[in-house]
């Protein structure tokens, strides 16, 4: 049995390990980002008394004429064709329902959906009118901040690892055993609750790790990012990764192999 | 007890994993009914984030955080965040006990853990656990109470544990023994002494210098072990998605000696005489090594002394 107990570390602030020569702008709701009346307003901003005010704590992105702050921590904010994967917590009752989906999903049930539109007080409705979508079997819900799950063409991903992942817009990241016959797309409809074999375990256990260490120092979530930060972390068994020292070491390893990637 | 909901699969998934994997065995048909299984060869037991049966999650542990008690402590084990303050007065003794002082316990679960506790939905649950914190501790040997005593039937310390739920992450009895006696090593009561004068009137004084102060021993202040029954096995240190697939718990409050003060049983679920006793050997075993991580981790801060950074809460 493996007991730990340690004495708090105070977090180092990031850029000190990155390196970084230009700082980020931060902003907090009120501080004024430029009294340059010349910019287009984005996301995160608004005018006021000839200055253009920051509503939300984040970073200052500047795109040529057009001034946006990226948030640093969000709700997930809907939009139309995101992906995302969620937990049935209430239902409509009435009589056609219960004949018809009752048997099928309940409640505390996960799904996986697509966003088909957006109304104005912020909710969204969702098909799943795709067999890729619908009913998830076995597998470990992990959840982050949306603003860490970079947008991409995919959010389906089969990982060389051996393990499946779906990154949903909204931060819920699933991770599942990968089915081995991928004709059938049945939506779900039938639950394999049969056991899944301990290498596979041990793969998702590993990516569900890493994941959180990636979140952790605030790195971004894709498929490249988790697949390098996996490769990082197999010298080290699974439940290490964990250990704040270990996790920093492998999250600085990724980030070099990504630098090196794009460069 | 604050919770989440998980699906029958995510359920099945995590019941799966504690268990042993038999060679070339059945499968379950759901979860709560399990079929025993012959298990030969290595116990390959892992949990959802790698971890063993009886494998704790990392442990963060800081004493001296506030500063208008007479002692304080913070565990943070996981998502679960717990603070503890520890605040000396003087009153009289209970008539029972006219040489001894007591503790009194008093749990905040606050709703910053979870929004089930707004308002009044954490009291519950505090009720719960200062009871628990009652009965640990309801023992001669836990606390030397004698120490506690100014003057016998007049005047005696009495402790008040003031323990606030920051966050909710899984296995809080645990995190909050462990936090409670941290504080408690790192209370300090100032010294006092009782003057008679010819009248026989008495007076109390107080030492003039500030850090003179008698410190509790919590040598044998017993620190709880929670066993979640799994399946047909137990785990130490539940997830909150564990405790979801839980439906037996067993609380075991162990001395670092390995005696246990006392044992409660919670949840719906039904648990046989057998699963019982491995709980508490493994309850006991696992309680040895809690306290002297402990033990070990206190003396470190301690030794530490005015070098040691303060982290607390902006950290």
């Amino acid at each position: 049995m493996a007991m730990e107990m340690r004495l708090p570390v105070a977090r180092k602030p990031l850029s000190e390990s990155l390196g970084r020569e230009s700082k980020k702008h931060l902003v907090v709701p009120g501080d004024t980002i430029t009294t340059d009346t010349g910019f287009m307003r984005g996301h995160g901003t608004y005018m006021g008394e000839e200055k253009l005010i920051a509503s939300v704590a984040g970073s200052v992105e500047r795109v040529n004429k057009l001034i946006c702050v990226k948030a640093l921590k969000t709700r997930y904010n809907g939009e139309v064709g995101d992906i995302v994967v969620g937990r049935i917590t209430e239902r409509r009752r009435s009589a056609e329902d219960e004949l018809a989906m009752r048997g099928f999903l309940q409640e505390g049930d996960l799904i996986s959906a697509e966003v088909q539109a957006v109304f104005s007080d912020g909710a969204v409705s969702l098909h799943t009118r795709s067999l890729k979508y619908g009913k998830l079997g076995q597998g470990v819900l992990v959840q982050v901040s949306p603003s860490l799950v970079k947008r991409q063409k995919t959010h389906f991903h089969d990982l060389p690892c051996g393990a499946s992942v779906i990154l949903g817009n909204n931060g819920f990241i699933w991770i599942y055993p990968t089915p081995e016959h991928k004709e059938e797309d049945a939506g779900g409809f039938i639950a394999n609750l049969e056991p899944v074999s301990l290498a596979d375990r041990e793969v998702i256990s590993r990516l569900r790790n890493c994941i959180v260490s990636l979140v952790t120092q605030r790195m971004m979530l894709y498929d490249t990012s988790i697949l390098y930060c996996y490769e990082a972390s197999l010298p080290h068994p699974i439940k290490d990764i964990l250990k704040p020292e270990i996790m920093e070491e492998i999250v600085l390893e990724t980030r070099q192999r990504l630098l090196e990637q794009e460069g | 007890m604050a919770s989440v909901a998980l699906s029958e699969a995510e359920k099945v998934y995590i019941v799966h994993g504690v268990q042993e994997m038999g060679i070339g065995g059945g499968h379950l048909a759901c979860f709560s009914s399990p079929r025993v299984w012959e298990a030969q060869g290595e116990k390959e037991d892992l949990r959802v984030d790698g971890r063993g049966c009886e494998d704790y999650r990392c442990v963060d542990v800081e004493t001296d955080v506030v500063s208008n008690t007479s002692g304080s402590a913070r565990v943070k084990l996981g998502h679960t965040d717990i603070l503890v303050g520890v605040k000396a007065e003087m009153g009289t003794p209970k008539l029972e006990k006219p040489n001894e002082g007591y503790l009194e316990f008093f749990v905040d679960c606050s709703a910053n853990a979870t929004p089930e506790f707004e308002g009044r939905g954490g009291d519950d649950l505090g009720t719960e656990i200062a009871n628990t914190l009652y009965r640990i501790f309801n023992n001669k040997s836990s606390v030397d109470l004698k120490s506690l005593c100014i003057s016998p039937r007049e005047h005696c310390w009495i402790l008040y544990v003031d323990v606030l739920l920051l966050e909710c992450g899984g296995n809080l009895f645990d995190a909050i023994s462990i936090a409670v006696k941290a504080a408690l090593f790192n209370t300090r009561i100032p010294r006092v002494r009782v003057l008679e004068d010819e009248e026989g009137s008495k007076d109390i004084e107080l030492s003039d210098d500030p850090y003179d102060c008698i410190r509790l021993s919590v040598e044998n202040v017993p620190c709880i072990v929670t066993l979640c029954k799994i399946g047909y096995r137990h785990v130490v240190d539940a997830t909150l998605q564990e405790e979801a697939c839980s439906l037996a718990s067993l609380l075991v409050s162990v001395t670092s000696k390995g005696v246990v003060t006392c044992m409660r049983k919670v949840g719906k679920g039904s648990l046989d005489p057998e699963s019982i006793f491995e709980m508490m050997e493994t309850g006991k075993r696992v309680g040895k090594v809690l306290h002297t991580s402990l033990q070990n981790i206190l003396h470190k801060e301690e030794s530490l002394g005015t070098k040691r950074q303060k982290v607390g809460f902006l950290g």
